[in-house]
């Protein structure tokens, strides 16, 4: 119980991935807590990978983590321009009936 | 050992609870203050675990850039949150269920994996070293290896920002109608034989324009 190993790390890890998947479902409307839970589930994989690569003492998995937390970055910036911009146009933010592009 | 223990499970605690409390609280101003708790105790585990660069990293893009952007975002967009939140009660159900599964399917997988599949690995020798010296620190061991073996995934990254921040840009650019804006050129070819004009207005008439 006091000995903290890699099943530990993992096991927040993956409820940190099941939470983030949980707030996708019950926020399909607010798709700013749609974009939250995302960041949430790629930080559920940096702890992933860190863990893993400070158990196996192999320094790539800190640089993969850092290659998503990029990925992440970019991604949250482009997302909220996207918001942005489709809050201009309707008014309100609501992605459910977003479907001018008739998709 | 006990303390380690203990740090390890306070910010485990607090993660969890803060990412509970980022999707499921109705204001989202408290979910991005949610998140950002989050992310700091995540930051604290990465220094438990020894990864101490990337505890900063984490403090410094995810808190001080990302949570910030969308602090924004939250305040700027003036939104009935109330409304987002139809259906919240009718997808808590089947959501929780689905999740809970597969909270439990990869808790398993993922101990059983470190307990059983990790340990083989730890015995291979070639998974201990790669900059992992005793006397080289966490950002040094990660620079030898980012800036020789992975350096072009590194200027990839950059890559990708820089799309990011140019496409951010014109996503959100406006330009608005009625605006008056300087000319450079305008004033650079001004001449004295453009910019003055004679005139010899009547008495008691003035000048129009």
């Amino acid at each position: 119980m006091t000995d903290i190993g890699l099943p530990h790390y993992l096991a927040v890890a993956a409820i940190l991935f099941t939470i983030g998947v949980f707030g996708i479902f019950v926020n399909r409307k607010n798709i700013i807590v749609i974009l939250m839970s995302i960041e949430l589930i790629l930080l559920a994989v940096n702890i992933n990978l860190v863990s893993f690569s400070v158990y196996l003492g192999n320094v790539v998995g800190q640089i993969f983590a850092m290659f998503v937390l990029t990925v992440a970055a970019a991604e949250a910036a482009v997302g909220l321009a996207i918001l942005v911009t489709f809050f201009r146009n309707r008014g309100d933010i609501a992605v459910d009936d977003a479907s001018m592009m008739k998709g | 050992m006990l303390l380690q223990a203990i740090a390890f499970y306070l910010m485990a605690a607090v993660t969890l609870i803060s990412a509970v409390a980022v999707v499921s609280s109705k204001n989202p101003v408290h979910s991005v203050l949610f998140l950002i708790a989050a992310f700091f105790s995540a930051a604290g585990l990465f220094v438990l675990l020894g990864a101490e660069f990337l505890a900063m990293l984490l403090v410094v893009v995810y808190v001080g850039a990302v949570a910030v952007l969308f602090l924004f975002v939250v305040m700027m967009l003036d939104v009935d949150f109330a409304a987002l939140r139809q259906g919240f009660a009718r997808y808590m159900p089947l959501g929780g269920l689905i999740a809970g599964g597969l909270a439990v399917e990869m808790v398993m997988v993922s101990t059983t994996v470190a307990t059983r599949g990790a340990a083989k690995l730890n015995e291979i020798p070639m998974a201990r070293g790669a900059g992992a010296a005793p006397d080289v620190t966490n950002a040094e061991a990660i620079g030898r290896v980012l800036y020789t073996n992975y350096v072009y995934f590194f200027q990839a990254a950059g890559m990708v920002l820089l799309v990011a921040m140019i496409g951010a840009i014109v996503l959100t650019l406006r330009h608005k109608p009625g605006v008056r804006r300087q000319v450079i050129m305008d004033q650079v070819l001004r001449t004295p034989k453009t910019g003055m004009r004679m005139v010899s207005p009547k008495p008691g008439e003035g000048i129009d324009a």
